[in-house]
Order: structure tokens, then C-alpha cells, then sequence
């Protein structure tokens, strides 16, 4: 019972914070906590990989950019009642180049697949700023309609809101699977799990496959929050900042590059409105969770809640 | 046909390394064989290149009749081939049943499931939800067992089981590993504690520098101290 209770309780609290809004955030906070689950899915999607499989890819924005890119493109053209129907092509999409991408670069290890991954997502960059005349260049694609249902930031907020809980439930039931056991296995040893009977490189596809195909979800997702996208999506520093959030949220909870994403994202807005210079405050912050609390902000509370336990008189588990 | 598993005049390399010079012995089905040797003599790499971990450059593995050279280790664990191999076993984040649970990976099918797995360690049972990591060597040693037979092999490849072990601990895998030959499983067993391979093997086979030097049944190894002496240093 106290077992369930302690897996559900993140649940709930997204529940909670995320459901409340709906009624009681205003204009500003709904904007925000749009970009909060968006990137939140993203983040999570990200860390399939990362936290959970030990691939390290520092490309996963050309996922991100091809599901904005995908969708705004398609809305565009056909016109905003085709919105939805782009939300849905854009992860198949995903899907299919990550097949092309993972055949190419999952058979490198460690820092070999990074840099390629990394060097697939400049290319596409370098691709969406060049032909302008197809993807619009610098200036990214502007005024993406919406059906009418989904105008007004509360709307498509509640819209995204259903989307990305849906989404993080099949993650989340994905981690929990035997087929998630297998993904932290490999990370753990990927020789152990081949002498058991699996397909190393097999998982690893899928791993990518599904990583890839939720990131362009939310990459389409973001393609309605302000109606404009722009090639800087596709660009490392967004792989990065994902990385970053990732790592300061907890690579090693399933909502611990969530609750990243929020607290990097609030800094953001509370801190630039201060100062100009708000990255260098987050970039401290930065060094000083990955110094002190490399579990990230999941690990520091849960080593204050063994604190606490320990006070009650309970003992700590090894 | 009466072999499980044929080995035949294997060759294996580390790089250019030279480890096995045509190693050449068959385990048949339902007995314990037991591949005896000093350190670095060449038992593990026997192992390795039977999962195809170290393909051998020459010779030939056959299991149960099928050659199996070439394979993926993926492949040759689906095949029927369980390997516990030597060095830290386990899945340390996992829990102890997801542990088991991950053996099932080869998709065969058997007497074990984790119902029995559960009888033959009742200790797994009690810890089931605790991470593997925090169980004991001994704990660690059992797990790694009950997670290879979830995968019902063939043929149960025991790396050294003894290692590092309490006197206590061997005891118990002992009688664990007896337990397990009753139920007919066939094993290929890797050992330097004499006592322990002579409790449990049906034949010996002894390996130095990478040759198969000895070959004998249990009865006779017994009494053959000499062969003691000179091949294992006691």
C-alpha cells in the first residue's frame, strides 16, 4: 500500500500543479506552463535515452525541429483544421528517420555516437536555414493557424495538456515493462543482456525510435504555442539545454527531467526579468547541483526525505 | 544423438593473442562436466568463445547437433546455451525480480519459471523488490544462477561459481548445483576448488596454457593425485 502510494504520489502531484492551472493561472502562467510540458516531454522522451538506455545523444533537437517543422509546414499550407492531422504525421516521421539515423549511428559507442548524432542534427539545421524557399530560412515559418477550437492560450494549453499526460503514461508504463528492464540492463552491461538471449543493437533502435518519434510530439505541440517556429530548433544549443535540464531535474527518475525543464524555465523568466544576465546565475546553479547532488533535484530530495526517516527512527536502506 | 554440446578443436585470440590451441572436448546431455585449471589456463576464454563473446578463429561449437559458429551471443542464449559468467553478476539498479524476470529474454520455455525459481531460492523470494546490488557475493552468485535457468538453457555454463565465496556459501551452491542435476539439467562447470568439482562433476577435463592436457571420469580424477599435483598445484 505505502509502496503504491510512494509511485503514485508524482502522479499526483502533476496532477495537481499542472491540472490546477486550468482554472486558476493566468495569461503569463499558462504560457509558461505550455512551455514547461512541451519541453517536459520533450525532456523526458530525451532521457528514454539517456538516463534510461546510457546513449547519450547530443542531437535529439532534429527531432524536436522535424515535428515543429512537419506540422507548422502542413498547417500552413492546408490550413489550420489540418493542425491536428499534422501532429499525427510528424512523430511517424520521426520514426522514419530515426530508423535511418540509428542504423548509422548506433553501431558506434559512447562518444562516436554522440558526435554523430550531433552532426546529423547540424546538417538539418544547416538544411532549414539555406533552403529558404521551402522551409522560410532565418525567419523560421510565422502565423500557423489553428482550428478555432484550439485558439486562446487556455485552450491549447488544456489541448497539450491531455496530449503530453497521454504521452508521459506510455512512457511511463514503457519504463516499468520488462522492455524497460532491458534498456537499463544495457546501460548497466550491454555484453550481460546479449548472453541472455537479446539483441543489443535491436533495443537500442527501438529505444531511439521511441525517444525520437515523442520528441517530435512535442516538437508539433510547440509549433501552436506562439505560431512561429524557427530553425534554431534544430540547433545544439537546444539538444544541450535538454541535456542540462535533464541532469539538473534527475536522470535517473522518470519525472526528474520535468520537474528540470520547470525549474530551469522559471529561473529563466524570474531571473531575466532582473538582470540580462540570467544564464550566467542558471549556469552557477548548474555547476552546483552537478558538483554536489549529481543525482539532480530528485536526489537531493530524496536524501532529504532518508534524512527525515532516519530522524523518525526508521532505518535507512543500504 | 547423445552430446549436447561438441566442442571441437577450438583456436581463440585476444587481438593476436594466442589463448586456446585447438581445445576439444563434448558434454553429454544430463551430465556435469567439470573444466579444471590454474589461473589464466584458459577456462574462461573456453566459455567465452562457446557464447560466442570470443568467436573462436578455428574449430567448431555445436550445440545440440546445430554449429553455432558465426552467431550473434544473443543467438546462441536463444539456442540454449546459459552462461553465469565470473565477474560481478548482476544487474545492480534492477530489483531482484526484475532480475529474474530479465533471464526470460531467450524466450524458452521449461520447468523454470519464477514459481519454481522462487522454491529452489526462497531466499530471492524475501528480497524480491530490493535492488540486486545490495544482495551479498553469495546472494549475488545465486541470483545470477536462478536468472539463467528462467532462461530454461540447454546447458548451464557455470564460470567459476566458487570464487570469492564463504566456506559456508560453497556448501550451499553445492547442494544447489546437485539439486539442479537431478532435475537432468546438463552443466558445464569451470572450477579451481578440487573439492567442490569433485562433488558434482561426472568428468573431469584439465586445461593449461590453453590445452586440454586431461581427461578422465570423477572416479578416476580422484585418485589421481599426480594429475593433481602437476596440472592444478596442490
Amino acid at each position: 500500500m505505502n509502496n503504491k502510494l510512494t509511485t503514485m504520489a508524482p502522479w499526483l502531484a502533476y496532477f495537481l500543479i499542472f491540472g490546477s492551472l486550468i482554472f486558476v493561472g493566468g495569461d503569463h502562467t499558462i504560457h509558461i506552463a505550455s512551455q514547461v510540458i512541451i519541453l517536459g516531454l520533450f525532456a523526458i522522451a530525451f532521457n528514454v535515452l539517456f538516463g534510461t538506455t546510457g546513449l547519450l545523444s547530443f542531437g535529439q533537437a532534429i527531432f524536436y525541429g522535424l515535428g515543429a517543422y512537419i506540422t507548422g509546414m502542413m498547417a500552413k499550407s492546408f490550413g489550420g483544421d489540418f493542425f491536428v492531422w499534422a501532429l499525427l504525421i510528424a512523430p511517424a516521421a520521426a520514426i522514419v528517420l530515426s530508423v535511418l539515423l540509428g542504423v548509422l549511428s548506433l553501431r558506434l559507442s559512447d562518444v562516436y555516437f554522440t558526435m554523430l548524432t550531433l552532426a546529423f542534427a547540424q546538417l538539418a539545421w544547416g538544411i532549414c536555414v539555406k533552403w529558404s524557399s521551402f522551409t522560410g530560412g532565418d525567419d523560421g515559418i510565422q502565423a500557423i493557424p489553428k482550428p478555432e477550437l484550439l485558439a486562446g492560450g487556455l485552450n491549447y494549453y488544456i489541448f497539450s495538456f491531455v496530449i503530453v499526460t497521454a504521452c508521459l503514461y506510455l512512457l511511463w508504463r514503457l519504463d516499468r515493462s520488462p522492455f524497460g528492464s532491458v534498456l537499463k540492463g544495457i546501460r548497466q552491461n550491454p555484453t550481460r543482456i546479449s548472453f541472455i538471449g537479446m539483441n543489443v543493437f535491436r533495443h537500442k533502435l527501438l529505444a531511439y525510435m521511441i525517444s525520437s518519434c515523442f520528441t517530435a510530439i512535442a516538437g508539433g505541440l510547440y509549433a501552436g504555442i506562439d505560431k512561429s517556429i524557427h530553425p534554431d530548433m534544430f540547433v545544439w544549443t537546444m539538444s544541450g539545454s535538454i541535456i542540462l535540464m535533464t541532469i539538473l531535474g534527475g536522470m535517473r527518475s522518470f519525472f526528474g527531467p520535468l520537474i528540470g525543464v520547470a525549474v530551469f524555465i522559471l529561473l529563466e523568466d524570474e531571473i531575466g526579468r532582473a538582470t540580462q544576465y540570467w544564464s550566467f546565475v542558471i549556469g552557477a546553479i548548474m555547476i552546483t547541483v552537478v558538483l554536489l547532488f549529481p543525482k539532480g533535484i530528485v536526489g537531493i530530495s530524496r536524501h532529504f526525505a532518508r534524512l527525515f526517516a532516519k530522524k523518525g527512527g526508521q532505518r535507512d536502506n543500504p | 544423438m547423445n552430446e549436447t554440446l561438441l566442442v571441437q578443436n577450438i583456436h581463440s585470440y585476444y587481438g593476436k593473442s594466442h589463448i586456446l590451441f585447438g581445445v576439444d572436448f563434448s558434454v553429454k546431455k544430463g551430465e556435469t562436466f567439470c573444466l579444471m585449471g590454474r589461473n589464466g589456463a584458459g577456462k574462461t576464454t573456453t566459455f567465452k568463445s562457446i557464447v560466442m563473446l570470443v568467436p573462436p578463429k578455428e574449430g567448431k561449437v555445436i550445440l545440440n547437433g546445430r554449429e553455432i559458429n558465426g552467431l550473434k551471443p544473443y543467438h546462441a542464449a536463444r539456442l540454449g546455451i546459459g552462461l553465469v559468467p565470473e565477474d560481478r553478476r548482476i544487474f545492480g539498479e534492477l530489483s531482484v525480480k526484475d532480475n529474474l524476470l530479465l533471464g526470460t529474454s531467450s524466450g524458452r520455455h521449461g520447468y523454470w519459471n519464477l514459481e519454481q525459481i522462487y522454491t529452489y531460492f526462497p531466499i530471492l523470494l524475501d528480497y524480491q523488490d530490493k535492488p540486486g546490488g545490495t544482495l551479498s557475493g553469495g546472494e549475488q552468485q545465486m541470483l545470477t544462477i536462478a536468472r539463467t535457468l528462467m532462461g530454461n538453457p540447454d546447458i548451464l555454463l557455470l564460470d567459476e561459481p566458487t570464487e570469492g565465496l564463504s566456506p559456508v556459501m560453497v556448501k550451499v551452491l553445492k547442494d544447489l548445483v546437485l539439486k539442479i542435476k537431478e532435475l537432468g539439467t546438463t552443466i558445464l562447470l569451470s572450477e579451481q576448488n578440487i573439492k567442490f568439482c569433485m562433488a558434482v562433476a561426472d568428468r573431469v577435463v584439465i586445461i593449461d596454457k590453453g590445452h586440454i592436457v586431461y581427461e578422465a571420469d570423477a572416479e578416476t580424477f580422484r585418485h589421481d593425485d599426480d594429475v593433481k599435483k602437476r596440472y592444478l598445484a596442490v
